[in-house]
């Protein structure tokens, strides 16, 4: 296959955001028509710290391309503590995917507050591009061998 | 030292101490002994304790805690960290278990004497943990044949924790000092290979998974009454190779689930048939917590808060991976 | 399975001018579960809820999915019609095709294409959705409020106002806290006594209120709107209906060595004692560690010239049980300890004092009759220096890292009031900064400065010197003249930072209620949610939450008695169903879900487990629904997955998860 004939790459793009930050940051963009790419998809959680690791890993097999976590900024947390915990729970679970070799671009956490609709648009924004930079996700397709 | 245990469990036993003995037993070849529970004096005569008894009790003592009566488990130093971590979490009942903390002077690890070509193993000697011989004598069909005894043991032992017990009723026997190496310059050397030679080498190492689940059922802290990828709870319970990924993601999820929680025991690679040494990740975990969150040991006390339940207003931010290259 | 209605709004052109909104309900047709799609120009109308209500009723639909604005917009709205027609609320589910996409896509088919994607993902959502309840909790019509200073007793006239009952208890024999310790207040100068006795009279006379003081809170279980507190009433050793506060006893009491809690030690008190003159109750206690009678069984001085009768040395500590629906904080403040601050000399020399020690030499009441003088020699100083920020904003751990808040103020204030009474005594005050925002306050530092001649050093002090012949050597920098600074002083006073009350932390455990790590009481929300602990049904007045003046914290206590009464006054409980669950089959009991919750929802009990017809006895998780919040916090921790979120369940998720992905 020649590089010319290659389709236009469209990644698929999961973005958890959590309910009083975040996704309120994305209604904004929303209502200030801040566009950003129509690959980032949004899943509504109570906090970021309600994402689980599984969660994320279930994207990529299921052929997510890019998973970003968005949450209010540390000590803006709507329980107070949430974030935190996710921050570290993140924090260790990307390096583990950088460990093992798969990019670590393809994961973000991202805090955007409920005024920050620029950031969250700029935020999808690059993060698209990053994703789009990466190309597939075959990596941690990958990642074992079928052995047959 | 195998006598100076049978005859004080027989003592336990007799007294009424304890109902039950955790040890091991020997297996059908001279260097596989297994957990095992005795009941009776006469059943000790079948009680081993070698070089070869790696085998952790602690995990065992979750369900001899449920069981009637008490149970005199022996532990060696490293597998105490993992009853104290069992404690913690509430797994373990300190009151249903007699706890000997038994000597160690580092356990063996049949593969590398295997991998010495040694071959038609019929008997070993230097094994018992009394012996001043800094070597084993191997009986093969063969002839007989030598090799280093620290040359034949486990990875773990080579990054031993100490030889201090974290916990215990009595002790009997003298440890050895068996660290020779850094404990994570395995982890760092990975580290500091490109992504593409990390990719490749996790990638051989993991399409060896027969998914098998031995390390998740030898792992103490992987004790959960239904692991979720058993249970319906987030529609993972599928069989092997069913999904190819999901090998992958077991083994994150696992090392995941046991981080803050792993005392870096080295189970989950000493049993793994495959010989995929599965401890990387546990110890990558430990690691990045250390580095990032401050010394942590899992088992080391009874008090301190794990680092995945804590956290301080200062961590680190996740793009730091992304920043670190 | 489900049978689901799927509904598409065009927000008049918001949506349809970019999404294909009858292509996205054609498209809905094909999703599992789905019944009946609709699209319509406004959803929210009476005539789109009556469209959505039709639909549950005629195609027996037993879920909803709205796709429309945000649901922090409508949510509620669709919900609410949804029950209106007889669907449990929680079967509703919004597809945000507005904000999240027609709103920042131009191309149609793009955006159509991806409103599509996130219709399906709300449809893989509800196809997994169980209807929930809110339970419902009663509210016991009673407020406890832990601490009688100001905010204490404010709350509490606050509260009582209303109509409901309040408890004060209060560990000192009297009510009145720090405030009644003041000499002068500012930034009017008025007395502390004139305006604070006031209060604690209304108080102790409100029909409302009951003041348990000489008491602690010992524990505290249950949960918002009904809480069960036991409280120590301490052994007074004296009847408090039969005592009359005559204050014969105290005169005639020979144990007179005691240091006086109330004036900082810096005089003594009798072993039977009020703490001061206007102490309420007027009933005093007998301190059983300086009393002759307790310690040798010899004397009942007391006992004898009591004409009431009133001593009993045989009275016990008493333990009340009572019910509260709201829990009020006030604990408090105190100084800090200066045993680290030794180069101030603070231990070395009686005329090295702390700032509360001036109120008390400066009150009428207090240890010098309201005479300024050395406590050394009782000398009336004519120089005296004034140290600022002593352990507050401090950076090198042995003080505090916050602003005390409170000292730069009242320095003015007692700089003034000397100055004033004194013109012959040269006031000195070394400085970091001044800071004086609050009404009327900077106009106040600018009078001592101005008005009064303070004398102002930008500048810290390096060292305190005793000399031989009694006067203290203050060594010090002019930051702005950039020179050190030598000078000979009279009275050194320690503008000594503030800290939380000791027993705050005991507190905080038995509440449940978070602490920080300068142990003030963590608020539910720093801005928008300030006299509020985290732990619903606790709430925080005072300087127990950050330091505080006097109108800051009669301000704050006021708002917590709001707080409080919207409390009180709900008949029930409506709680928030979407609430963390545990699988009592799963749960391992190992504790860490409890580790992360910051609300103290969490609990472990050993129930009886029939698992697969294997019966025995577990530690399991159990959540207090009343408390959860709903974060999520708990689930991440759990490696068996037993602790589920309800609403946002695992399996949920995973779905929408898999339906953007597919």
């Amino acid at each position: 296959m020649s590089i010319g004939a290659k389709e236009e790459f469209r990644p698929k793009i999961v973005a958890f955001c959590c309910n009083w930050c975040s996704y309120a940051g994305a209604d904004l963009a929303g209502s200030s028509r801040l566009s950003y790419p129509a690959d980032v998809k949004i899943i509504r959680v109570p906090c970021s710290c309600r994402v689980n690791p599984m969660f994320i890993l279930r994207a990529f097999e299921k052929g997510a391309d890019g998973v970003i976590i968005c949450g209010c900024h540390p000590g803006d947390c709507h329980y107070t503590t949430g974030n935190y915990y996710a921050r570290r729970r993140m924090t260790l679970l990307f390096s583990m995917l950088d460990f093992l070799g798969v990019e670590s671009g393809r994961t973000r956490v991202e805090w955007v507050s409920a005024a920050e609709g620029v950031k969250f648009s700029a935020t999808m924004e690059e993060f698209t591009e990053k994703i789009r930079s990466l190309g597939k996700n075959v990596r941690l397709e990958d990642l074992r061998c079928r052995n047959d | 030292m195998q006598e100076r245990l049978i005859s004080r469990a027989k003592e336990l036993l007799a007294d009424g101490t304890v109902s039950r003995v955790l040890g091991w037993k020997a297996g059908d070849l001279p260097y596989d002994p297994q957990p095992a529970y005795f009941e009776k004096e006469e059943d000790l005569r079948e009680f081993v304790y070698d070089g070869f008894c790696g085998a952790n009790l602690s995990k065992y003592m979750i369900a001899a805690s449920r069981i009637e009566g008490r149970t005199l488990v022996f532990l060696k130093p490293c597998d105490t960290y993992s009853f104290v971590q069992l404690l913690k979490e509430h797994r373990i009942d300190r009151d249903k278990a007699y706890l000997i903390g038994v000597g160690c002077r580092g356990k063996l690890d049949i593969e590398k004497i295997k991998a010495q070509g040694i071959k038609g193993i019929v008997g070993i000697r230097g094994a018992e943990h009394g012996s001043e011989s800094e070597d084993l004598t191997v009986a093969t069909l063969y002839g007989e044949k030598t090799c280093r005894y620290t040359d034949c043991m486990l990875e773990r032992c080579h990054v031993c924790k100490g030889k201090e017990h974290r916990i215990y009723d009595e002790l009997i026997g003298e440890s050895k000092e068996t660290c020779d190496r850094g404990r994570f310059a395995e982890v760092a050397a990975i580290e500091a290979m490109q992504p593409e030679e990390r990719f490749a080498f996790f990638q051989k190492e993991l399409s060896k998974c027969i998914r098998c689940n031995a390390c998740r059922n030898v792992c103490p802290a992987c004790s959960c009454r239904t692991c979720v990828f058993d249970s319906t709870k987030f529609d993972s319970a599928q069989k092997a190779n069913a999904d190819p990924f999901e090998e992958k993601m077991f083994h994150i999820i696992r090392a995941f689930h046991v981080a803050g929680r792993c005392t870096d025991c080295g189970e989950c690679s000493r049993v793994c048939s495959q010989g995929i040494p599965l401890h990387l990740f546990n110890r990558k975990f430990i690691k990045d917590i250390n580095e990032l969150y401050g010394e942590y040991q899992a088992g080391a006390d009874l008090e301190e808060k794990g680092p995945l339940t804590s956290y301080t207003l200062e961590d680190a931010e996740p793009g730091i991976v992304a920043e670190r290259g | 399975m489900q049978r689901i209605g799927v509904f598409v709004c065009h927000c008049g052109s918001n949506i349809a001018a970019t999404v294909d909104v009858s292509k996205v309900a054609e498209m809905a047709l094909k999703e599992p579960g789905v019944v009946h799609a609709e699209d319509y120009q406004y959803m929210c109308s009476e005539a789109g809820q009556a469209k959505i209500q039709e639909a549950i009723h005629e195609k027996k639909l037993t879920g909803i999915v709205v796709c429309s604005c945000s649901p922090r917009m409508h949510e509620t709205t669709f919900r609410t019609a949804a029950k209106r027609a007889g669907l449990n609320p929680y079967m509703v589910e919004i597809a945000n095709i507005r904000e999240h996409c027609s709103w920042i896509h131009k191309d149609q088919e793009e955006a159509t294409k991806k409103a599509v994607i996130l219709m399906r993902a709300a449809v893989a959502k509800v196809n997994l959705n169980t209807p929930l309840f809110p339970g419902e909790s009663r509210v016991t019509k009673r407020a406890l409020v832990i601490g009688g200073g100001i905010a204490g007793i404010q709350t509490a006239l606050d509260i009582a106002d209303a109509g409901y009952e309040v408890d004060i208890v209060e560990k000192t024999p009297s009510i009145g806290g720090r405030m009644s310790q003041l000499d002068k207040t500012f930034p009017t100068l008025d007395c502390s006594a004139c305006i604070l006795t006031p209060k604690m009279v209304e108080a102790a006379a409100h029909e409302k209120i009951t003041i348990y003081t000489y008491s602690e809170v010992e524990k505290v279980t249950g949960f918002v709107g009904d809480f069960t507190v036991d409280i120590r009433k301490k052994a007074r050793s004296v009847d408090m209906d039969k005592c009359t506060g005559c204050g014969v006893c105290q005169e005639k009491c020979p144990s007179r060595k005691t240091p006086s809690e109330f004036n900082r030690g810096l005089n003594n008190r009798t072993a039977i004692y009020t703490p001061f003159a206007q102490a309420i109750p007027n009933v005093p206690v007998i301190d059983r560690e300086s009393c002759i009678k307790f310690r040798t069984g010899k004397c009942g001085v007391c006992a004898k010239v009591c004409q009431a009768g009133a001593i009993d040395y045989d009275q016990k500590d008493e333990i009340i049980t009572r019910k509260y629906g709201a829990i009020v904080v006030a604990t408090g403040f105190d100084m800090i300890k200066l045993d680290d601050y030794d180069e101030y000399a603070y231990s070395q020399s009686k005329d090295v004092i702390t700032s509360l020690e001036l109120e008390r030499i400066m009150n009428a009441a207090g240890p010098t009759k309201g005479h300024l003088e050395r406590l050394s020699d009782g000398k009336a100083p004519k120089e005296i220096v004034f140290i600022q920020c002593v352990g507050s904003r401090c950076a090198d751990g042995r003080g505090k890292s916050y602003c005390s808040k409170i000292c730069c103020m009242y320095t003015a204030k007692h700089a003034m009031l000397i100055r004033d009474k004194y013109p012959d005594v040269n006031v000195t005050v070394f400085y970091i900064d001044v800071r004086t925002p609050g009404k009327n306050f900077d106009e106040f530092y600018r009078r001592a400065v101005e008005e009064y001649g303070v004398n102002y050093i930008k500048g810290q002090v390096g060292k305190v010197f005793p000399q031989p012949d009694g006067k203290l050597l203050v060594q010090g920098v002019d930051l702005l003249d950039q020179k050190q600074i030598l000078k000979e002083a009279d009275m050194v006073v320690l503008a000594a930072a503030i800290e939380p009350d000791s027993d705050v932390r005991k507190i905080a455990t038995m509440l449940t209620a978070s602490i920080d790590t300068n142990h003030f009481l963590t608020e539910a929300h720093a801005k928008l949610r300030p006299v509020e602990s985290p732990t619903a049904g606790i709430f925080l007045s005072g300087v127990c939450q950050g330091p505080k003046d006097i109108p800051e914290t009669v301000s704050q206590a006021g708002a917590a008695a709001v707080k409080a009464i919207g409390l009180l006054a709900k008949e029930k409980l409506m709680t928030n169903p979407c609430t963390a669950q545990s699988d009592e089959l799963l749960c391992n009991g190992c504790s860490q879900c409890a580790q992360v919750c910051p609300y103290g929802a969490i609990s472990y009990e050993d129930r009886e487990i029939n698992d697969h017809g294997i019966r025995e006895v577990r530690r399991i998780a159990v959540v207090n629904n009343a408390l959860c919040q709903g974060c999520g916090a708990c689930t991440v921790t759990c490696p068996s997955g037993a602790m589920d979120l309800q609403g946002f369940s695992n399996r949920q998720i995973l779905a929408e998860v898999d339906a953007i992905c597919r």
